[in-house]
């Protein structure tokens, strides 16, 4: 298939980008979407332009290094995959197709497509942690039950990649979701519950301070996450949240 | 030459670790604070590795190529990990873990390290249940746990098929407690491109800042290289397209032996490669055969039948279709090794039964299971009448919790519904058992500078079991090297920081970037990835699956030939001083076209067959791997020495003392 592009270049930080139209040819349906960003890269490379700088590694869903908004949507038109795992079949011969990268203030953009995404690491060491030392000398692991239906719910919010999706497709550039996913993880296990209130504290004190939105419960987080994190987590965040302001805030 | 002593510690073999702990130094607290550690990756041996060494009170400088440690390729680990539990009182033990690691890396595994492994495998599952990794349950609120190849308990932990996601997670966040507190500083989006040896010992780093292209010194005691594998150097793998054998190679190129490089893992459940534009291949976990059946068709008019879409696999009667490894296999089945499940769908393949339109591919059937638990559900809810559509609808709903996340994974690349038809899949590179020689202590020929996880070769032999790569990352990092690492610094404390204005960090930058330059001055005409792809192919074909004397010969000289045209041809856009992906990649293969030829001479060498390494020359009658015991029970340690094919061989003995050698049988 052929497709008409129309890329976000920008040199680096602190010069102005613009959309620059490419012409590609001979794309082949069954190949991912990045793929097809390698041989536009391939083609740029070989007639001596610079290629286009976009963040990826594991290519199967999981690293949360890809990002892009495609056609307006965070990691293109289909639900519940990344970037690298949208095909090109999802597209039609002669598509004119937009690619930018995630937009939000706490994710500067570094060159092209690529951002800097550090802020969520700092988000995680204000509080992202069970305090406990890596010594192996903790009761064994079977010594404390957890409800499989609380160990599958902590489960399903660590399943969060940490690609930045629902900042990118929030409104109010909110990490929300991202913080919420963590926090609950943690509230749900006994193990996570001793630091539940600090953790709430600290992690949304430091998204605060990130440059993060607030959040107005529109949802779109949700839709565009890749893992389907789930806004109950949101609710759980405040929950956690409002409970440690009273009692230590 | 005394420098390959393993030290392995004298005494009985559930002796020696304790043994050693007590004998090795331990560094008081306060001065734990004047030493300094790099750690390069942050995988789950080097995110272990460094939180803890920081918990210890060592001041830690983490590395990583990505933009954030916890996009490690550890994350994308599916299955499990493996742990002595014996929680489902299926008479597992230590031992047990011990003997099925060994006899399933075919017998070219140190002993030790392996029995150690065995023995810190249940402490590892303790410290993740602590630290809220979110491991699957059962109902009563304890750990579940699967089967996996190669042996005959139920001792695999997981969570879905995202165990290595959940196991980094937690290494990450014990990683940012530690930088949180200012005793780790993480450098990411950073590469090591040298190690700086000062008077025989490992001093530190140059690293390139991927960002601003800057080149950094940083000095410490010690360097820990937790890079992960080198299955990239086939191109398409498993493995991320970052993933590089660069710090790995670059020690070895400062007096680090470089152990058994062809020992490869060729897995058997990945999504078949579906055309020339590939970048990658996809793995479907291993932990999919306990409930899939894998066959071919029986017929090969109904293979070719099915490749040119006449015919649907759900059309083939049971008595059409061929369950190979049930039939050559019968007390292993499905849950054979890996190797040996590649091999088995390889010469069906070779045959002509393979499927797919390339021939290439084999099924992967779930139906059966499907049925099977839809039967167990329905009268689990009491539904006694239950129609078959029901069945299957309750059956599915099992699967679906089981594997969600592979079957949508393996919906959206081959674009068929895997819950209706069967699924398609072929072996592809996955991991390699060879690495960095290191010694009982995880120190490498360089004093002061160790390697851990995938990087180093020690623990896997010629064949790694599913499930054992996680147990090893982590066991390294959270429970080998802090202690390990003492013997080596208690020695340190009165060295203070090591200046980087030294001579030798003079030289090593410039060395670095002396190559940045050379490579960004060809200005060829083709990308790096048309290098990469070509030795890729020459490695698949010759230096793959199976392997003989003529293509290893053909397939040195021919990659020095690519090595030789890369170094004149490639053309790398813009300039070393800003964000260049080309550049990184150049770095990397140059490396790969390096290690290549190296690997190539060792499969070469090893005139045998053993684990995943297969030498034509070297089989039953049936066509299984042979062992040569007698001339080839050792491990071969490389030396640099310029010419990669033109390293010297060291050979370290393999002893086996508490297991008796076998051929080792599936039957």
């Amino acid at each position: 298939m052929d497709l008409n592009l129309k890329v976000w270049r920008q040199k680096n930080a602190t010069e102005k980008g613009a959309l620059k139209d490419y012409a590609i040819k001979e794309v082949s349906p069954d190949s991912s979407f990045l793929e097809m960003l390698d041989l536009l890269n391939d083609q740029l490379i070989e007639s001596g332009e610079d290629p286009v700088a976009f963040d990826h590694d594991c290519r199967e869903g999981i690293c949360g290094s890809c990002s892009l908004y495609v056609n307006g949507e965070a990691h293109g038109p289909s639900r519940a995959i990344t970037t690298c795992q949208l095909h090109m079949r999802s597209f039609k011969d002669g598509d004119t197709i937009y690619i930018e990268p995630f937009r939000a203030k706490a994710f500067p953009v570094i060159k092209d497509l690529v951002v800097d995404r550090s802020s969520f690491d700092r988000i995680q060491q204000a509080g992202g942690f069970i305090s406990v030392n890596t010594s192996g000398n903790t009761q064994d692991a079977n010594a404390l039950p957890i409800p499989k239906a609380d160990a599958d719910k902590a489960f399903d919010a660590a399943t969060c990649i940490g690609c930045g999706a629902c900042v990118a497709t929030c409104k109010n550039a909110s990490a929300m979701l991202f913080v919420s996913a963590k926090v609950s993880q943690f509230s749900l296990l006994p193990q996570g519950k001793v630091e539940a209130k600090s953790r709430a504290l600290n992690m949304v004190h430091q998204m605060d301070l990130e440059g993060f939105g607030n959040c107005t419960n529109t949802g779109a987080c949700e839709v565009e996450c890749p893992k389907g994190i789930s806004l109950e987590n949101i609710a759980r965040l405040n929950r956690e949240f409002l409970g440690a302001t009273i009692t230590e805030g | 030459m005394a420098v390959l002593d393993s030290k392995t510690p004298a005494g009985p073999i559930d002796k020696k670790w304790t043994q050693h702990k007590n004998d090795i130094n331990v560094v008081n607290p306060a001065n734990k604070r004047l030493i300094d550690v790099i750690v390069v990756g942050t995988g789950l041996a080097g995110a272990s590795a460094a939180a803890t060494l920081a918990e210890l009170g060592y001041k830690v400088k983490a590395f990583c190529y990505q933009d954030s440690p916890r996009r490690a390729h550890s994350i994308a680990a599916q299955g499990g990990i493996n742990a002595a539990k014996n929680y489902q009182g299926d008479n597992d033990s230590t031992y047990r873990l011990f003997y099925d690691t060994v006899k399933g890396g075919d017998y070219r595994s140190r002993e030790s390290n392996v029995y150690r492994l065995a023995e810190v495998s249940a402490n590892i599952i303790d410290q993740c249940v602590a630290q809220g990794v979110p491991f699957a349950r059962e109902y009563g609120g304890l750990l579940d746990n699967r089967s996996f190849g190669g042996v005959l308990v139920s001792r695999t932990f997981y969570a879905k098929g995202q165990t290595g996601q959940q196991l980094l997670l937690g290494a990450y966040s014990a990683m940012n407690r530690q930088i949180g507190m200012g005793r780790i500083e993480q450098f990411n989006r950073h590469e090591m491109l040298d190690v700086v040896v000062v008077d025989g010992k490992a001093r530190g780093i140059i690293a390139r800042d991927l960002v601003s292209g800057k080149i950094e010194r940083h000095g410490a005691h010690a360097v820990l290289i937790c890079s992960g594998g080198y299955g990239n150097v086939f191109f398409l793998s498993t493995n991320a397209m970052g993933s590089n054998v660069t710090a790995a190679w670059k020690i070895h190129k400062r007096g680090a032996y470089f152990a058994n490089p062809c020992y490869t893992q060729i897995h058997p459940t990945c999504i078949p490669r579906s055309g020339e534009h590939q970048s990658k291949l996809t793995l479907m976990s291993e932990s999919l055969r306990n409930d899939g059946r894998i066959w071919v068709p029986a017929k090969k008019e109904d293979a070719e039948a099915i490749r040119t879409g006449k015919l649907k696999p759900t059309d083939l009667k049971e008595e059409d279709r061929d369950y190979y490894l049930e039939r050559r296999y019968p007390s292993f089945g499905n849950l054979v090794p890996r190797d040996v499940a590649s091999r088995a769908a390889k010469e069906r393949c070779d045959a002509g039964f393979g499927v797919n339109k390339t021939g290439e591919a084999v099924y992967l059937d779930f139906d059966a299971a499907i049925t099977r638990y839809g039967h167990e559900k329905a009268l689990v809810d009491g539904i006694h009448d239950a129609s078959e559509q029901k069945i299957r609808e309750l059956g599915e709903a099992v699967i679906e919790s089981k594997y969600g996340n592979l079957f949508q994974m393996y919906e959206k690349i081959v674009d068929q519904n895997p819950y209706k038809t069967p699924m398609m899949i072929y072996p592809a590179v996955h991991y390699t058992m060879g690495g960095v020689w290191v010694d009982y202590n995880l120190m490498t020929t360089i004093p002061g500078c160790y390697a851990l996880g995938e990087a180093n070769f020690s623990d896997h032999g010629a064949n790694r079991l599913g499930a054992s790569a996680l147990m090893q990352g982590l066991a390294d990092g959270y429970f080998v090297i802090p202690y390990t690492i003492g013997d080596y610094l208690g020695d340190e404390i009165r060295t203070g920081p090591i200046p980087t204005d030294s001579p030798e960090f003079d030289a090593a930058e410039k060395e670095v970037t002396g190559q940045l330059n050379k490579l960004l001055g060809i200005q060829g005409k083709h990308s790096v990835d048309h290098f990469h792809k070509r030795l890729g192919k020459v490695m698949w074909d010759k230096v793959g699956m199976a392997r003989n004397a003529k293509g290893l010969n053909e397939a040195i000289e021919e990659i020095k030939q690519i090595r030789k045209e890369f170094w004149e041809d490639v053309r790398i856009p813009g300039s070393s001083n800003e964000l260049n992906p080309e550049l990184e990649k150049a770095g990397r293969v140059a490396d790969f076209l390096e290690l290549g030829e190296l690997f190539a001479r060792d499969a070469l060498e090893r005139n045998e067959s053993c684990g995943g390494h297969f030498r034509e020359e070297s089989q039953t009658e049936e066509g299984e791997a042979l062992r040569d015991d007698k001339n080839f029970s050792y491990v071969a340690a490389w030396e640099y020495t310029g010419e990669p094919s033109k390293a010297i061989l060291h050979k370290e003995e393999l002893e086996f003392k508490d297991i008796e050698l076998k051929q080792r049988s599936y039957k």
